[in-house]
């Protein structure tokens, strides 16, 4: 797992996961998936505000949950860059993870889709089909991990994945929102915000409008 | 214009008389010449042809099906009139799913269904089908110009909706079950559902639908790197669905050999490619000989190729398969790769995996395995008839919260008796239902890790809390 920061390895194991499999059509399943997400969600805003690393706000904007709207920020040298942040919780959820959206940031970066999606594609959505982060975490042994690492590696090579080595490294419980908050948009913003700034696609909110109103 | 181009005809004529010297006759007579061309010309302008009522056979320039009825004569096609009967949806018109569209208008096809959420844009231009002044257009509707000016006997219908929000799914479900143009037709409103999006997530939406809907449909992508591509058809409960195994992925002499084999896993249907900020996997590839670090594979955001000879070969592929299909004539190929640096054409079957994580495609494979009434499927079919026991842990969930349990689609047939094979027995239905890849071939995401464990008696699932009250919760959160 070289690549990702020890911050948000911690950070990941604390957010609890979520059991329930349903999606916005599924009725009263889907009730009790988004008490799950809820709890995720205030669990790990807490967690951010209790490290001083608070960094969004979201909430449902429909009664059913399957709209969601609010603000994320990012500081870079000392300045706070603040978006909104909007997704749909697609119909196939949580077979496909949630496109999160940065409207304002629309057509300012390649690393987006039309509309704000944010690019996904390489470091989230594959952590999102398998949740194989977390056990990948969990495995206690590091020499055992990495034996598991290469047959594992050598399966999917061979385009045959054992399913009894899926089931030794991965089980069933699921990211939910917060988790792609987590690893999808924070990661996103730490990455692209920085570069954005530097060339100059965006500009502080003070800078903005020093010329005609004070801060 | 036309008075404008007569008069400047009279002024010619008129000049002509008035001059003595000849020798200016011959530049009169290009001039004239030239303002007639122009004449005929404007006299020509766009003409629509009028609706066909039957297919005719008969071989005349004015005949728009001479040369497919000649598929009759030629013995290949039993009835091709028939295809006036068609209705064949396409999810996504971009690249391939409008080169599609209008070979299907121009083979005369009965109805077509188009949907996307898209504007034509002029980063569109270096494929075929939409022109320059159609910028700006919905792609729905720049489809429906210029299809209808090619064929105007094809009903158009269009939408203009994303498939993967709860809405546009209802939507583009409702318009697949509409049968008003073919009444006395068995199944849903249309014969098939032709996918030509670009992206995972709206694979699975058409996938969701169709197994739903027990609706047969073909799949198609072209790779982002633009070089390979593929078809494939997928029939509810009798072939592997968009779920049942990840997306295959060609890799053979492809540069994406090297970030599959480093990056391990990814997406290649996207218009955009983003680099990879972090590494989220272990580099697998290195075992593997490769010995390419992932490190020096970051790239800074490069944006998908596409080729119109890439899209178009796809698409034709599609639309051949699709007539195939239709009308009854050849082999209609399972799956039907394409890798355009070495000419590989790799074909293959893949059966439905008893593990799939959609249960409306376990629904359909029993089905299936209960029409065919063969005691070799016994254990796969008692495999698959024990996956509501996730259903009813839920239905424990919900009861233990004293909510009424739904009967949704999904939790309809929950009357399954309820049993969990061993491991042993897992193992041999994975070696029956296994299916080994071609050359070349690999799968693009890991497989999903389903079957879940069920949760067990040690660690209850208690469901105190209201949603008003973490709603609530959240709400005090974000408020300061
Ligand atoms: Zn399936």
């Amino acid at each position: 797992m070289e690549g990702w920061d020890p911050n948000t390895k911690s950070t990941l194991t604390h957010i609890p996961l979520l059991t329930t499999k349903a999606g916005p059509r599924d009725g009263a399943a889907w009730t009790l998936r988004l008490k799950e997400e809820y709890k995720a969600l205030i669990a790990y805003t807490q967690m951010n505000k209790s490290n001083d690393n608070d960094w969004f706000r979201i909430s449902a904007a429909n009664p059913e949950g399957t709209r969601w709207t609010g603000k994320c920020w990012y500081v870079h040298n000392l300045l706070k860059y603040e978006f909104d942040l909007q997704f749909d919780i697609p119909v196939t959820y949580p077979s496909t993870a949630p496109e999160l959206e940065l409207p304002q940031l629309d057509g300012k970066t390649q690393k987006m889709y039309r509309g704000g999606k944010i690019c996904l594609t390489v470091h989230f959505k594959p952590l999102w089909a398998k949740n194989r982060f977390i056990y990948i975490f969990n495995l206690s042994s590091g020499e055992e991990l990495s034996q598991n690492k290469a047959h594992f590696g050598l399966c999917l090579f061979h385009g045959n994945v054992s399913e009894k080595i899926s089931k030794l490294l991965f089980s069933s419980p699921r990211f939910g929102i917060a988790h792609a908050l987590c690893l999808g948009l924070a990661p996103w913003l730490a990455a692209e915000v920085p570069v954005l700034v530097d060339s100059g696609m965006i500009k502080h909110k003070d800078d903005a409008t020093s010329s005609s109103t004070e801060t | 214009m036309e008075a404008e181009l007569k008069e400047l005809l009279h002024d010619i004529e008129a000049l002509d008389q008035s001059l003595t010297d000849s020798s200016h006759r011959a530049s009169i007579d290009k001039l004239r010449s030239h303002v007639e061309r122009l004449t005929s010309l404007g006299k020509s302008g766009p003409i629509r042809r009028l609706k066909v009522q039957d297919m005719s056979a008969e071989v005349v320039d004015s005949n728009p099906y001479s040369r497919l009825m000649a598929l009759q004569r030629m013995g290949i096609v039993k009835n091709y009139e028939k295809i006036r009967e068609f209705s064949v949806a396409i999810v996504g018109v971009g690249g391939v799913g409008s080169v599609a569209a209008e070979m299907l208008t121009r083979c005369g096809i009965g109805r077509l269904l188009l949907y996307d959420y898209d504007k034509v844009e002029l980063a569109n231009m270096n494929r075929l089908f939409f022109r320059p002044e159609q910028a700006g257009m919905t792609k729905t509707d720049a489809a429906v110009q210029t299809l209808s000016d090619i064929n105007p006997d094809v009903f158009l219908e269009s939408y203009t909706l994303n498939i993967t929000t709860v809405q546009g799914f209802e939507t583009f479900v409702s318009s697949l079950k509409n049968k008003s143009f073919c009444p006395s037709k068995e199944g849903s409103g249309v014969d098939l559902v032709l996918s030509c999006v670009d992206n995972y997530e709206a694979r699975m939406a058409v996938n969701q639908a169709c197994n739903e809907l027990n609706q047969t449909w073909m799949e198609s992508g072209v790779s982002e790197d633009a070089v390979s591509g593929h078809i494939q058809l997928l029939i509810p409960g009798e072939s592997a669905c968009f779920a049942c195994a990840p997306p295959l992925f060609i890799i053979l002499f492809s540069i994406s050999v090297l970030f599959f084999l480093s990056l391990n896993i990814k997406y290649v249907y996207h218009k955009w490619r983003c680099d990879t900020y972090l590494s989220p996997l272990p580099p697998f590839g290195l075992g593997c000989g490769i010995g390419v670090d992932e490190r020096t594979l970051k790239r800074e955001g490069v944006c998908a190729a596409s080729l119109p000879t890439t899209m178009g070969v796809v698409a034709g592929l599609l639309v051949q398969n699709t007539l195939k299909f239709l009308l009854n004539f050849g082999n209609v190929s399972p799956y039907l790769g394409y890798n355009s640096l070495k000419d590989y054409f790799p074909t293959m079957q893949m059966k439905p995996n008893p593990q799939c994580s959609n249960v409306a495609c376990l629904k359909r494979q029993v089905i299936t395995l209960t029409a065919c009434g063969n005691d070799k499927f016994y254990l796969q079919k008692e495999y698959i008839l024990a996956m509501p026991a996730r259903d009813a842990a839920l239905r424990a969930k919900m009861e233990a919260e004293d909510l009424p349990a739904t009967e949704g689609p999904l939790h309809a047939d929950n009357e399954w008796n309820i049993s969990v094979l061993g491991d042993n027995e897992l193992d041999s239905i994975d070696a029956a239902s296994s299916d080994v890849l071609p050359e070349g071939l690999v799968r693009e995401l890991p497989s999903a890790d389903e079957p879940q464990k069920l949760p067990t008696l040690e660690a209850p699932l208690t469901y105190i809390d209201d949603l008003e009250d973490l709603r609530r919760q959240l709400d005090a959160l974000n408020s300061n």
